[in-house]
């Protein structure tokens, strides 16, 4: 298995009103297919993005969060959020959704997905990918 | 653009045949879409056919093939969640076929 890459899907916008939020995630899901080991990162307005209780009804536009919660289903488990970028937005984890995902290789339990990392600590996970795509 | 007829009146789908606007979706739709499909509906097709529409009320999305399988799986067992035997149900590709027929999008990761 030595052709499998590790990709980081960089998200760095809010949720609305640009397009480049869900457009990534639909990249993102479409990718999953490939095999790939597949994680996705959150930082500056991105955070906003998996934040709970999102409502766009006024805005006539479609709320996509449930989505994140079925990235479990496509193997992708791993999304990094950068503590300083929820301290600066005066969020915390209780401010985003319980995303989770079961773990094939202990029992089908189910684990939480979202990985809070420091600034310092997400720039090691970026220099660990082999490809980083930003959005 | 197309339609479909159900009873007579008409519900626009895409080129692909996809309806353009999920919630002018019915059961009676999805029998005239089956039809065009070539595909008899029995029970099992609308097991996952309702499986599908709950999934996409909780994620908002229509499942890639191989997630929609594995959720199957998981949720109504191995007997079913097969690819051998979802393709007997629905043999043109069964997240393609059964989304259509269950009034949603064409599924995200199908390429």
């Amino acid at each position: 298995m030595s052709d499998v890459k590790k990709f980081l899907y960089v998200n760095r916008k809010a949720p609305y009103g640009t397009i480049y939020a869900q457009e990534a995630l639909e990249v993102v899901l479409i990718g999953a297919a490939f095999d790939q080991d597949v994680a996705m990162a959150f930082l500056d307005d991105g955070v906003f993005q998996l934040t709970k209780g999102q409502d766009t009804k006024e805005a006539g536009l479609k709320n996509f969060s449930p989505t994140f919660r079925a990235l479990g289903d496509y193997e992708v488990t791993k999304l990094y959020v950068e503590q300083e970028s929820l301290d600066e937005r005066g969020l915390t984890l209780d401010d985003l959704q319980d995303i989770q995902y079961e773990d094939e290789d202990d029992d089908y339990e189910e684990k939480p997905s979202i990985i809070v990392v420091s600034r310092a600590a997400m720039a090691d996970v970026m220099a660990d990918q082999d490809v980083v795509l930003s959005f | 653009m197309a339609a479909y007829d159900v009873n007579g009146t008409s519900v626009e789908h895409d080129e692909e045949g996809y309806i353009t606007n999920l919630s002018e979706w019915t059961k009676e739709l999805a029998d005239v879409i089956a039809v065009a499909e070539e595909i008899e509906m029995g029970e099992e097709h609308w097991a996952v056919v309702n499986f599908l529409r709950e999934y996409y009320e909780e994620y908002q999305i229509a499942p890639a093939v191989r997630v929609l399988i594995k959720s199957i799986k998981k949720s109504m067992g191995p007997e079913v969640g097969n690819n051998k035997y979802m393709y007997e149900l629905f043999p043109y590709g069964p997240a393609k076929q059964a989304c259509k027929i269950a009034g949603l999008p064409k599924p995200t990761g199908c390429v």
